[in-house]
C-alpha cells in the first residue's frame, strides 16, 4: 500500500449543500471516493491509499486536471484505491463532485 | 445522471435496475421508499477493518456492509446490504459487528423487521477467527431477534451469492427471496471440488453449479419462499410479500422445520442431480427448468414448489 496526499488552492467553492457523499467500490481496478465538505472555500485536499505502489506522478497529473476542471473548493476527498486506471479515477472524482452537489443531507 | 433518468419514477428505475449488477448502496436506495434511507455508522465515520492493513490490503470505509433504517411501503424497516465486490462481500470483524448491532437493536425494539441483502462468499480469510466469531454472533442475534417477534427476511441475488457463513445465517432467517443468479449454499463449488474431487463436483460446469445452488432449485426445494426476477423492484415486491406471510416464531416452529427438512432428505436424499429431484416433484419437462423465463418459472414454482413458511 502507498499513501499519497495532495492539497490545491481552488478558484471557487463547489456547489450544493450536502455534507458528504460516497461513490465507487474498492475492488480490482476500481476505487471508492468519499467526499466531505469540511475545508475553507478556497482549498481542496485529496488523500489516497492505493494498492498500486509507485504511481505518484500519474496521480498528481490526474488530480491536477480534475481540480482545474471542476474547481472543487471546500471539499476533502478520501480515496481507497484497488488499482484503478486513471480514466476510472477521473470518472469517480467527477461523480463524487456531482453527487455532493445534489440536494440532501 | 442525465435528464432522461431524472424523468423516471423511482419504481421505474427500480424495475430497470438489475439487482445482480447494482451496488449495495444502489440496491438499498431503490428497494426502500425514495429518500427514506438513513445509514448507521456511515463511511464518513471510517470504521474500517483493523486486520487488512497487516496484509497490505486496501480497506473500504464501510467495511463492505451498509446498515441503517428506512421505509418500505410506508412502514419502518431495518436494512443491511453487503457489497459483494469488496473482498467478495466476505464477513470480517467490523462488517459482522455492524450486522450484529443492527439485529440487537431490532430485538430490543421488537416490532421493526430486518431485511438482509446477502452478497457474500463467507468469512474473510484474512480475519479468520474474528470472522468466524462474527458469523456465530449474527446467527445468535437472528434467533434472538426472531424469538422477540422480529421478522428477519433475507434477499439473495448478488454476484457473490450467499455462501459459507452467509449460507448458515440465511438458514436462520424467517424467510428468503432469491433470484436465478443468486446462489445459496455453504461450501462453494471450488471448495467442494478441492476437498472431494472433480467427480463429486465439477466447479467449472456452470450449468451444474446453477442448477444445484441457483435460485430456481432453492425455490423448488422450499429453501427460498419467493422467487424474484433480477431487478430491484421485484425484490421490493418479494420483501413486502414475505413480510405479510411470516408468522410467529417459537419452539414448535423449529420442530416443524426440523421435520420438514428430515422429510425432504428422505424424499430426495438418494438423487444425484437437481433434475432428478424436479422430475420426482412432478415436473414433466424437468430438463427445461433452467431455461424457463422468470414469469413461467414463478407460475410453475407456485404450482408445485415447496415452501417453508408453515414450518419456519
Amino acid at each position: 500500500m502507498e499513501d499519497l496526499s495532495f492539497r490545491h488552492p481552488v478558484r471557487a467553492r463547489a456547489s450544493g449543500a450536502r455534507r458528504s457523499a460516497i461513490v465507487g467500490v474498492v475492488a480490482s481496478g476500481n476505487l471508492e471516493v468519499l467526499v466531505e465538505r469540511v475545508l475553507p472555500d478556497a482549498e481542496c485536499a485529496i488523500e489516497i491509499k492505493t494498492a498500486a505502489v509507485g504511481f505518484g506522478e500519474v496521480w498528481s497529473a490526474v488530480i491536477g486536471d480534475f481540480v482545474e476542471r471542476y474547481s472543487p473548493g471546500g471539499l476533502k476527498f478520501s480515496i481507497n484505491d484497488g488499482g484503478a486506471r486513471p480514466d476510472t479515477v477521473s470518472l469517480r472524482l467527477a461523480q463524487a463532485v456531482r453527487l455532493i452537489a445534489e440536494n440532501g443531507q | 445522471m442525465t435528464a432522461p433518468l431524472k424523468d423516471l419514477t423511482p419504481a421505474e428505475r427500480a424495475r430497470s435496475t438489475s439487482f445482480y449488477e447494482a451496488s449495495a448502496r444502489t440496491r438499498l436506495e431503490l428497494l426502500l421508499d425514495a429518500g427514506s434511507f438513513v445509514e448507521f455508522i456511515g463511511p464518513e465515520q471510517r470504521e474500517v477493518s483493523p486486520h487488512l492493513k497487516i496484509f497490505d490490503l486496501p480497506e473500504q470505509f464501510d467495511d463492505g456492509i451498509v446498515v441503517g433504517h428506512g421505509r418500505l411501503d410506508g412502514s419502518p424497516v431495518f436494512v443491511a446490504a453487503q457489497e459483494g465486490r469488496f473482498m467478495g462481500g466476505a464477513f470480517g470483524e467490523v462488517h459482522g459487528a455492524k450486522l450484529t448491532g443492527l439485529l440487537r437493536a431490532a430485538r430490543q425494539i421488537g416490532s421493526i423487521p430486518v431485511l438482509i441483502l446477502f452478497d457474500t462468499g463467507g468469512v474473510r480469510l484474512q480475519e479468520a477467527n474474528a470472522g468466524e466469531l462474527a458469523i456465530a454472533e449474527i446467527m445468535r442475534a437472528v434467533m434472538e431477534a426472531r424469538s422477540a417477534g422480529v421478522k428477519v427476511i433475507g434477499l439473495i441475488g448478488g454476484r457473490s451469492g450467499c455462501y459459507g457463513g452467509g449460507g448458515l445465517i440465511a438458514g436462520c432467517c424467517s424467510a428468503l427471496a432469491v433470484s436465478e443468479p443468486g446462489r445459496i449454499a455453504v461450501s462453494g463449488p471450488e471448495v467442494i471440488e478441492t476437498n472431494r474431487g472433480v467427480e463429486e463436483f465439477d466447479s467449472r460446469d456452470r450449468a451444474l453449479v446453477w442448477r444445484t445452488m441457483g435460485g430456481k432449485h432453492r425455490r423448488l426445494l422450499g429453501a427460498a419462499d419467493v422467487f424474484a426476477d433480477d431487478n430491484v423492484q421485484d425484490f421490493r415486491k418479494a420483501a413486502l410479500e414475505l413480510l405479510g406471510l411470516v408468522g410467529p416464531f417459537g419452539f414448535d416452529r423449529l420442530k416443524a422445520e426440523q421435520e420438514r427438512l428430515a422429510g425432504r432428505l428422505r424424499s430426495f436424499g438418494a438423487y444425484g442431480d437437481a433434475v432428478d429431484i424436479w422430475r420426482a416433484e412432478g415436473i414433466a419437462d424437468a430438463q427445461a427448468v433452467p431455461e424457463l423465463p422468470a414469469d413461467e418459472f414463478i407460475a410453475l414454482a407456485n404450482r408445485i414448489g415447496r415452501t417453508s413458511r408453515d414450518a419456519r
